[in-house]
């Protein structure tokens, strides 16, 4: 018989827990990928063809010969304001172009905050609290719409409850139909980026757009100084000539920039406020006879502060998905575990109770109950038969020196 | 971390005589219920629960042990949460580093957070699991709830009624 052992388990979260969050990513959201890959290939493409960069020219793929032949067309740009400027404009480009990239990448594949389902007994105590709260609804009439009235920094705010999560969401989550999940200060949905983008990832999201505008600046503002230099040079026609490829890409990056300026400056905006695209889109704290913004420090540095240079905030769902591997030693799977005789189901209006056999039948599910189908409709598994000190057994007070044990879950 | 409790070495005859019940009753105790401690949001979205005292909890265990635990988890929390000298300078530092230094260094609020781990572990052995409680760590509830499960030992209440007050401190 193997003794019960207290070890401490290391959690996600004290490695990467990005990793978890890749595979999750990759396995859904099959449509919403091909958009992330349109914004890697345009910006990579437009910088190598102006950086020329040898190195790193991909290989196969039609498209990518085709950039190749206009790169080969633009290689005299690099070397040319390498040579006629200095050589710290390619290099500087380079730098901006891989923090571009990173920061893509950052927020493409971290938690942008999700908010995990509630367990069964969380959701069935939340239920039961809104009934009691309800009262005696008569047959026949819609039941209040659930919603829980907080007061944050003096102002009123709404607490929707989510269906699908089974939760009251808290203030500045909203729940993405997209990802199909609970985001906490969910700022929007970006397809471009392919994920949500919210409370852990939004400053990555917001240095990705700022970097990726400083970079479209750049290159548009060097590839113009290229074209003036060689006409000064050989004259206007003749570099027209040389340079065919150089004008489609300006043409991309005007474009580009518009939009990309544009989504960082409203960004800017939003940040400086202390709100979310979400809110903004709702007009959640704008009008007279609505509520004001309670989470804005109404000082623009204080607000810009906290959103971008706050604390790095974990990921919860990893966390999930580290316990459910280990069933049924977890704490949350341990109470079917636990209770492996099945039982007849007790009531009581305040607090439900787990099933005794003495007691009779009744019709009010109890917390307990939610996890029993686990319990009743599958025999003890062999694991449980053989070795009975895997349960996580609390004893009595009276004996509490010797049987309390910890099972490999909460720490 | 822990202790560990290896009932094969353990001479106390005590000891073994609850091993034995252990292995016939296979549970000595049970889950009875479960209480949600919720977060309040008085002061915004940063992370703090309520310190009101649930009525479930009544009998089992003392309304100022249980103040305490939940002021000092917000404490912690707070700690964490907190925007200062140091989180501006690990925020910069980071960017600087295209954030790619979260990759080797733990992050303040990942220092914090095993600070807790260990605090609930230790609040649990000393004064829960001796009421027949269990807090469960926020963390794996998605920050949402503290999680107080509360058993009731079998043994001693085998023909009760099955209520949740029923207290185990029956005497052996």
């Amino acid at each position: 018989m193997s003794a019960v052992m207290i070890t401490r388990k290391v959690r996600k979260w004290e490695s990467s827990g990005k990793e978890h969050f890749l595979l999750r990513w990759t396995r859904n959201d099959g449509p919403q990928k091909g958009v992330f890959y349109l914004t890697l290939f345009l910006i990579v493409g437009t910088c190598l063809t102006v950086l020329s960069i040898r190195v790193s020219r991909p290989i196969a793929a039609s498209t990518l010969f085709i950039w190749a032949m206009i790169t080969k067309n633009v290689i005299g740009a690099c070397p040319y304001l390498a040579i006629h400027l200095s050589p710290a404009i390619p290099v500087f480009a380079i730098v901006l172009f891989l923090f571009v990239m990173a920061m893509l990448l950052r927020t493409s594949f971290s938690d942008p905050g999700v908010l995990p389902r509630a367990l069964p007994e969380e959701a069935t105590f939340i239920e039961m609290e809104i009934e009691a709260a309800n009262g005696n609804v008569p047959a026949g009439q819609r039941p209040p719409p659930r919603i829980r009235n907080v007061q944050i920094n003096g102002q009123i705010v709404k607490l929707k409850y989510c269906y699908t999560c089974k939760i009251f969401r808290p203030p500045r989550a909203s729940h993405c139909s997209i990802c199909d999940n609970c985001v906490d200060r969910f700022d929007h949905h970006c397809p471009w980026v392919g994920n949500c983008v919210g409370k852990r990832n939004y400053r990555y999201f917001y240095l990705f757009t700022l970097s990726l505008s400083l970079l479209t600046i750049y290159i548009f503002t060097f590839d113009i100084v290229h074209v003036v230099l060689r006409s000064v040079d050989s004259g206007f026609v003749k570099t027209l000539q040389d340079t065919p490829g150089t004008y489609p890409f300006v043409l991309v990056c005007f474009f580009t920039l518009w939009s990309v300026v544009g989504l960082t400056g409203f960004h800017t905006y939003l940040i400086s406020l202390n709100q979310t695209t979400n809110e903004d889109i709702k007009g959640s704290w704008s009008g007279k006879n609505r509520v004001q913004n309670p989470y804005s420090h109404k000082n623009i540095l204080k607000n810009c502060c906290e959103v971008l240079c706050g604390p790095a905030y974990p990921s919860v769902l990893d966390r999930r998905g580290l316990m459910r591997d280990d069933l049924p030693i977890t704490s949350s799977a341990a109470v079917p575990a636990i209770r492996s005789n099945p039982v007849p189901q007790t009531t009581k209006t305040t607090a439900p109770l787990i099933p005794n056999e003495h007691t009779p039948d009744d019709t009010k599910p109890s917390i307990a109950d939610t996890t029993n189908p686990h319990a009743e409709k599958s025999s003890p598994s062999p694991k449980e038969e053989k070795q009975p000190t895997l349960y996580k057994a609390l004893h009595s007070p009276s004996l509490q020196s010797t049987v309390w044990t910890y099972e490999k879950t909460c720490f | 971390m822990g202790r560990s409790w290896d009932f094969q070495h353990d001479n106390d005859p005590k000891h073994k005589a609850i091993f034995h019940n252990l292995q016939e009753l296979r549970h000595s105790a049970s889950l009875a219920n479960k209480v949600f401690i919720q977060r309040d949001y008085s002061e915004g979205t940063t992370c703090r629960f309520q310190t009101k005292f649930p009525s479930e909890l009544d009998s089992r265990i003392e309304r100022t042990l249980f103040e305490d635990t939940v002021k000092t988890l917000n404490n912690y929390y707070a700690e964490a949460e907190k925007i200062g000298g140091q989180s501006y300078l690990e925020g910069c530092l980071a960017c600087t580093t295209a954030y790619i230094i979260f990759l080797c260094m733990e992050t303040r609020y990942e220092k914090v957070l095993k600070k807790i781990g260990r605090y609930i572990q230790e609040q649990n052995e000393k004064i829960y699991a001796p009421r027949g409680l269990l807090i469960t760590d926020p963390i794996e509830r998605g920050m949402r709830v503290i999680e107080i499960s509360i058993y009731e030992d079998r043994a001693s209440s085998g023909s009760s009624s099955g209520s949740s007050s029923t207290s185990g401190t029956s005497a052996r």
